[in-house]
């Protein structure tokens, strides 16, 4: 059902008010599946994989360029990617972790941040026209790393018993009601944290599309008769709501790093 | 009364776009909350703009990620 229903979209003969009764190929799981490119040994290589190299290239290339050869004065690379990675290091990092403990992460979190958001603007290039982490994975394994990286740091700087203290909130002043804040707090720091994190940056991503294809979709399907001024007003709303995702994509990948910053700066905090 | 429970289970046709309808309303609140008090936060002290705009987006976020896991779920649980 999936490539067909993506064809039938794209043909003359699928219009509304047309004879044949052709209703509208609506959007859905299908527009998610890929078929495989190409497989090498079993292992299927498709479109978002593509992009998913393609991103860690750019990210790669792009810092490579700008920082391999660094000047004290700098180029308009330079000036650019030390923009960028100023912004991450100032405006999210210091602000949530503070100078001392947070110049330590600033790599992670810059890449996060590019990484992420190279991911998202994909959904609005033409021909390439699909956000890579509205792919449940890719944000899953990202949130994995920073789950990974938090817990750990926890457990190093506060020992084995501070480090359960730490994230249960466990606190003797609260007397017997202590048992239950500590249970609620383990339940939502280590289970829907990390659940959380990855369905933020997909749902979001995951909608952006959906609403996307669904506006594309109609825009053609509209275009019969005097219907035709429909199709119009569905086309202007594709284009807002590419404008939309532009900055929905931003602040998505700032979130996610804002959290991790927040998680890590939680580890790191002595608990009372 | 059970008239009525007969009355609902009849019910069909697109019920994942009206479950969804429901469940927009708390974060639609949430969210309103979250730009109402930020701004009214901004008009009160316009010196502390960047850490009120970085709360608000992190208040934003929380809301609207209620929303997008249920856009999410009938595709999950649909059929």
């Amino acid at each position: 059902m999936s490539a067909e229903q993506t064809q039938l979209a794209f043909g003359w003969e699928c219009r509304i008010l047309a004879d044949n009764g052709c209703a509208f190929p609506a959007p859905g799981l299908h527009s998610f599946l890929f078929k495989p490119m190409f497989t090498i040994g079993g292992f299927e290589f498709n479109k978002v994989m593509m992009l998913a190299l393609l991103t860690t290239l750019i990210v790669v290339t792009v810092f490579t360029l700008a920082f391999g050869k660094a000047k004290v004065v700098p180029g308009k690379l330079q000036l650019a990617a030390e923009a960028g990675y100023d912004f991450v290091r100032r405006g999210i990092v210091y602000e949530t972790m503070g100078k001392k403990e947070g110049e330590k992460y600033v790599p992670l979190m810059v890449s996060l941040f590019f990484f992420i958001w190279i991911m998202n603007i994909w959904s609005v290039i033409p021909l390439m026209q699909f956000p890579v982490s509205s792919v449940i994975a890719y944000p899953a394994v990202l949130a994995a790393i920073v789950y990974v990286t938090w817990v750990s740091v926890t457990f190093k700087r506060h020992g084995f018993v501070g480090g359960w203290k730490n994230v249960t909130g466990y606190d003797n002043s609260l007397g017997p009601i202590k048992w239950l804040v500590s249970f609620i707090e383990l339940f939502s720091n280590l289970l829907v944290r990390p659940f959380t994190h990855a369905v933020r940056l997909f749902a979001n991503m995951f909608a952006g599309h959906l609403m996307l294809v669904m506006f594309t979709v109609a825009s053609w399907y509209l275009l019969n008769s005097w219907l035709i001024p429909a199709a119009g007003v569905s086309f202007v709303m594709t284009m807002v709501m590419i404008l939309f995702e532009l900055f929905v994509q931003a602040v998505q990948a700032y979130v996610f790093v804002l959290l991790a910053c927040s998680y890590l700066q939680g580890a790191l905090a002595e608990h009372h | 009364m059970s008239a009525s429970i007969e009355l609902a289970a009849g019910v069909s046709g697109s019920l994942g776009s009206i479950g969804y309808g429901l469940a927009a309303i708390g974060p639609g609140i949430g969210v309103g909350i979250v730009f109402g008090n930020g701004t009214q936060a901004l008009a009160r002290q316009p010196e502390a703009a960047g850490l009120i705009r970085a709360n608000q987006i992190l208040g934003f976020a929380f809301c609207e990620a209620l929303a997008l896991i249920g856009i999410v779920l009938p595709f999950v649980y649909g059929k």
